[in-house]
């Protein structure tokens, strides 16, 4: 029984280390489908971290939060994305940054160490288990919020919302796993619909202004759409 | 005392013997998944056996250090080679003249050697491919050191037959710092081996060498020794991933001769799933242009500091 739990704890570790690459793949990546397929595999990583939780300290509700963030998050929101967003948006191979890539690696570096020492100023998590999920839950929730700042085209940006979403809830399952189950279904939820405004809103700038870098919509503009 | 001594032997003679025929497999498999059907396996035998048939011919302005250099690339994987475990999961007679660190330092003096003997004859192209081969190497240095560090914080030690013992066990094997540590090292193995993201190791274009321009201006028996130096320093870096960082299952525990023979295919089989990837690897990806490596270290630096991270955190 104790091989196996601790199986489960490294298991639970291993998730997190891939959530973590995620979170810097999404910093880092210059293609727009990269920067899908590293959310995607960063959702991934959530739901396996939620579902070993919810084997590692017996919290059945978790399985079914951990299914619903499975259908929604690496499966319906990049398909609500291709759905909505123009195709060649997605062709486009080099994003825009504000910082060079190494540049922003290191500052993603410094990022997840202030989060390892941050997580040792907030309450411990509610299970041994979870220890891990608060420090890198943190640090995803930092790599989300610079992904923010730093990218200039709306779709990463909005995948950096996603990140930002996937860093609170990595590190809340941990600290408090027996949320009801309503609660925890309001998030999911939120972010569909979170990417389907912002989709349909991406769709209708870049049909009217041709771009939708966000550098380059500094003015105003009148008169009716071409 | 005597037995340990010959074991250690063995493994030199397992891995001069064999590290062709890897690359031989490696290349063949390459061109099979391309579906073309490729050179035969035992191709780089020939090779080597045709090259030490053939005249030498040595610039008349090349320094010693030109001449000396096949040997010490030769004889650096040697060195490491007692080092290691390539067979036996108990530590050898050499094994304790050096750690990890010891044989990435005795890697780098045979890099040294071939940087300064590509600089020697002043052919335009040695010079470049040796100025991007430090490149190459000084963005794969931190990575290196990160590795270790995490190595040594989570094993206690970097010689490698303790370092071993340590992943045994399931919990450990899935620990995130030991399978981000593997990723980090692969890249760091795809990097240092002149591997197809960072470099062609078929590619015959001058202008776009990394690895390779290096041994332009050898002939004979001197571009036979760098290709077998080469060739056995790819084998030892598998084993060090395979051997030492990934799996130590398959070695051999006992203490006869006959343990040593029946660990042999073991390792042979791990080497060849480790080549398969790196098939996958090689088939899938293209060439970086020479700016994006940085960023292919820079990616493999932050899987390693993120290792080490999760490392630290004991949970």
């Amino acid at each position: 029984m104790g091989t196996w739990l601790a199986l489960v704890a490294s298991l639970n570790g291993l998730a997190a280390g891939a959530f973590l690459l995620g979170a810097f793949g999404l910093l880092a990546t210059r293609q727009m489908l990269g920067c899908v397929r590293f959310f995607r595999l960063q959702s991934l990583a959530l739901v396996a971290s939620i579902f070993l939780i919810a084997i590692g300290m017996r919290v059945p509700d978790l399985i079914a939060v951990a299914l619903l963030d499975l259908a929604i998050k690496p499966l319906l929101i990049p398909w609500l994305l291709r759905r909505y967003v123009r195709e060649e948006l997605f062709r486009r191979r080099e994003i825009d940054q504000l910082l060079n890539i190494p540049t922003s690696l290191v500052i993603g570096l410094t990022l997840t160490l202030t989060a390892y020492f941050l997580a040792g100023v907030l309450p411990p998590a509610a299970g041994a288990m979870g220890n891990i999920n608060v420090p890198i839950g943190l640090a995803g929730l930092l790599l989300g919020a610079y992904t923010l700042a730093v990218r200039r085209e709306a779709v990463p940006q909005l995948i950096g919302i996603f990140a930002i979403e996937n860093g609170s809830l990595f590190a809340g399952i941990a600290i408090a796993p027996r949320l009801p189950l309503v609660a925890e279904m309001a998030f999911p939820f939120d972010m569909l619909i979170i990417a389907l405004v912002i989709g349909i809103l991406t769709r209708i700038t870049h049909e009217r202004v041709g771009t939708t870098r966000v550098g380059a919509l500094a003015t105003l503009r009148e008169g009716a759409p071409k | 005392m005597g037995r340990s001594i010959a074991f250690n032997l063995l493994q030199i003679l397992f891995v001069v013997a064999l590290a062709p025929l890897a690359s031989g497999v490696l290349a063949r498999l390459k061109e099979v998944v391309q579906s073309r059907r490729g050179p035969s396996i035992f191709q780089p035998y020939r090779d080597l056996r045709k090259l030490f048939n053939k005249d030498e011919i040595v610039s008349d302005q090349a320094s010693w250090i030109f001449r000396f250099t096949p040997y010490v690339a030769f004889v650096a994987p040697i060195f490491v080679t007692t080092l290691i475990p390539v067979l036996t999961n108990y530590p050898l007679f050499f094994a304790f003249m050096g750690d990890m660190l010891g044989a990435g330092f005795i890697l780098a003096l045979s890099g040294f050697f071939a940087t300064l003997a590509a600089i020697d004859t002043a052919n335009p192209y040695g010079p470049m491919g040796a100025s991007r081969t430090r490149m190459v190497g000084f963005l794969a240095e931190p990575v290196f050191m990160i590795v270790f560090f995490t190595v040594s914080f989570i094993a206690g030690s970097t010689i490698p037959y303790i370092v071993q013992e340590h992943w045994i066990t399931l919990p450990e094997f899935f620990a995130p710092s030991h399978v981000l540590l593997v990723i980090a090292f692969v890249m760091l193995i795809l990097a240092e081996g002149g591997r197809i993201p960072v470099d062609n190791p078929s590619g015959h274009f001058e202008l776009a060498m990394i690895d390779e321009s290096k041994s332009l201006e050898y002939s004979g028996l001197g571009m036979a020794l760098m290709k077998w130096g080469g060739q056995m320093k790819l084998f030892v870096l598998m084993c060090v991933l395979l051997n030492v960082l990934v799996t130590p299952w398959g070695l051999a525990a006992g203490k006869t001769t006959g343990d040593l023979l029946f660990a042999a295919p073991f390792v042979l089989f791990k080497i060849s799933i480790f080549i398969l990837v790196l098939v996958v690897i090689e088939s899938s990806l293209s060439k970086l242009r020479l700016f994006r490596v940085s960023e292919f270290l820079g990616a493999a630096f932050v899987t390693s500091v993120v290792a080490m991270i999760t490392g630290l955190l004991k949970f």
